[in-house]
């Protein structure tokens, strides 16, 4: 009898597994599926560049039937709820789909709601998010005919999606609005609930004084009580305030609400996940990647990148009967642009921070930890690797799934 | 590296933070708590630093949410009680790594 492996979302992660699956599992005994309640795939990091007119939206989205391969069916539909102990997933309008394996790879939303005064009547007026389409759409249009005043940038709470986009989008603005020749009549504030900018302390020795040297002003242990739209201010649990004339946020993230629907989640509707296995910590056939785990790993496409590459084997394993992989490390590794058409490349894992050193190989040519114009063309060129290399589960030359060891290691 | 706090030497990294929850006591977080500007350490603060270890003991990941939402004390509350940062203070007095990002 044919059994049934179903992917739920056809995101970074769902499309990067049903192409290493696909590949592994034989056709006749196995059928598989992929439900997304989108047809359109978007290439997220392009967001970040789309505000500033970098990117036009056709260059950021396709068709997410164009990055399955054949054997494999897509379903456009809204998930109403998983019953792992039924084994069946249900659709918005009852159909049950029954599963012998299924991944969740349904990712992470932005919350706006769960910030007091956040969402109002001056959302998408003054008060904006890059997080989505039809946010990062808003704010391009905002930032066109901005003519200058206190541009906020904010993080609401941790964790979010790509947690160094907000400081990129920092540095980017700094740019845009240097090169619009209206930069001396630009305030730029980046507001976090963290300790800083940069919290972990080769970052921050080796970076502190980006925000300085851009006049970027820092506001920091700072947890929003809530927005005050009528007085166009931020405010902090503890009474502080910042003003803004143009606030661009990055709500609370949260899991899909399908996982809360199903009971699944946590606090934040992020599925507790086995961190070095990625199989669920409570169904042994459901495994979970990407976004929508609750691992304290970056919610990031390069993350979910290295866990297909683990979770590929060990869904066969599991199909085998076999002990699974503790193999994923939190591997990480990004892009982050600095501004002036720079940026800066990090690699890291669960228990190692970003460090110096050369990427991919020992003798680069890219740098770690260090601003340069490669690293820039290198995030501009990662676009055509994200859709012809890396969707397709296929390796990146001399970038392994577990972090290498750098040379300031120990052992 | 090693620091000598309230008689006992313990390992901390380079922002004062223990590595290893395990080497905490009381008085070493009463002796932080002072150096942090947070003052005597009342029932109010211990209940949150016993709320703080319980979670990062069970692997959970610290948020002020989670905490909020916890019944120990309310976000308001918190900034009461550790003024200027209440996850870092309150993270370094009961012993546990700070919150940090990715960078």
């Amino acid at each position: 009898m044919t059994r049934h492996l179903l992917i739920l979302g056809g995101g970074t992660a769902g499309t990067m597994m049903a192409n290493h699956l696909r590949r592994r599992l034989p056709r006749g005994k196995w059928r598989m599926t992929v439900v997304d309640r989108s047809d359109r795939h978007l290439y997220q990091p392009g967001l970040l560049f789309l505000p500033f007119g970098t990117y036009e939206e056709s260059q950021i989205v396709r068709p997410t039937r164009d990055f399955l391969p054949r054997g494999v069916e897509f379903r456009q539909a809204e998930v109403e709820r998983m019953l792992p102990s039924d084994k069946a997933v249900f659709l918005k309008g009852g159909e049950r789909l029954d599963y012998d394996v299924l991944i969740v790879a349904t990712g992470c939303r932005t919350a706006p709601e769960e910030t007091e005064g956040m969402l109002g009547p001056k959302w998408r007026v003054n008060i904006h998010d890059f997080y989505t389409l039809d946010g990062a759409r808003a704010l391009r249009d905002r930032l066109a005919d901005f003519a200058g005043g206190r541009v906020v940038v904010h993080v609401n709470e941790m964790p979010v999606k790509c947690p160094v986009a907000p400081l990129e989008f920092t540095f980017l603005a700094d740019t845009f609005f240097r090169d619009r020749g209206i930069r001396d009549k630009v305030s730029l504030t980046y507001v976090t609930p963290l300790s800083g900018a940069f919290t972990k302390p080769k970052a921050s020795k080796k970076l502190g004084h980006l925000l300085g040297d851009k006049g970027i002003e820092l506001v920091a242990d700072f947890v929003a009580e809530k927005v005050d739209q009528e007085r166009d201010k931020l405010v902090c649990y503890d009474g502080r305030e910042v003003p803004y004339d143009l606030l661009v946020t990055t709500p609370t993230n949260m899991g899909d609400e399908a996982v809360r629907r199903s009971g699944l989640g946590d606090d934040l509707d992020f599925i507790p996940t086995h961190k070095h296995t990625l199989q669920s910590l409570q169904h042994p056939d459901v495994f979970i990647i990407g976004d929508a785990t609750n691992l304290p790993a970056s919610k990031a496409g390069s993350v979910a990148h290295f866990e297909s590459e683990t979770l590929a084997d060990n869904v066969l394993r599991h199909i085998r009967g076999e002990p699974l992989k503790e193999e994923f490390d939190g591997h990480s590794n990004c892009f982050i642009e600095s501004g002036n058409g720079k940026a800066l490349l990090i690699d890291f894992n669960y228990d190692h921070e970003p460090h110096e050193g050369n990427f991919p190989f020992a003798f680069g040519p890219l740098k770690l930890l260090e601003e340069s114009r490669l690293n820039h063309l290198g995030k501009l060129a990662f676009r055509q690797v994200y859709w012809h290399v890396l969707l397709k589960g296929r390796p990146l030359p001399g970038i392994s799934r577990r972090k290498k060891k750098p040379a300031d290691w120990g052992n | 590296m090693k620091k000598t706090i309230a008689g006992t030497e313990v390992d901390v990294n380079e922002e004062g933070y223990l590595t290893d929850m395990n080497q905490w006591n009381e008085s070493i977080a009463a002796a932080i708590a002072a150096e942090e500007g947070v003052g005597p350490l009342t029932e109010a603060h211990q209940k949150v630093v016993r709320y703080l270890r319980d979670q990062q003991a069970a692997g959970a990941a610290l948020t002020i949410r989670s905490l909020g939402k916890s019944g120990v004390v309310t976000t308001k509350e918190l900034y009461d009680l550790f003024p200027g940062g209440p996850l870092k203070k309150a993270s370094k007095i009961a012993g546990i790594p700070k919150p940090v990002g990715c960078i």
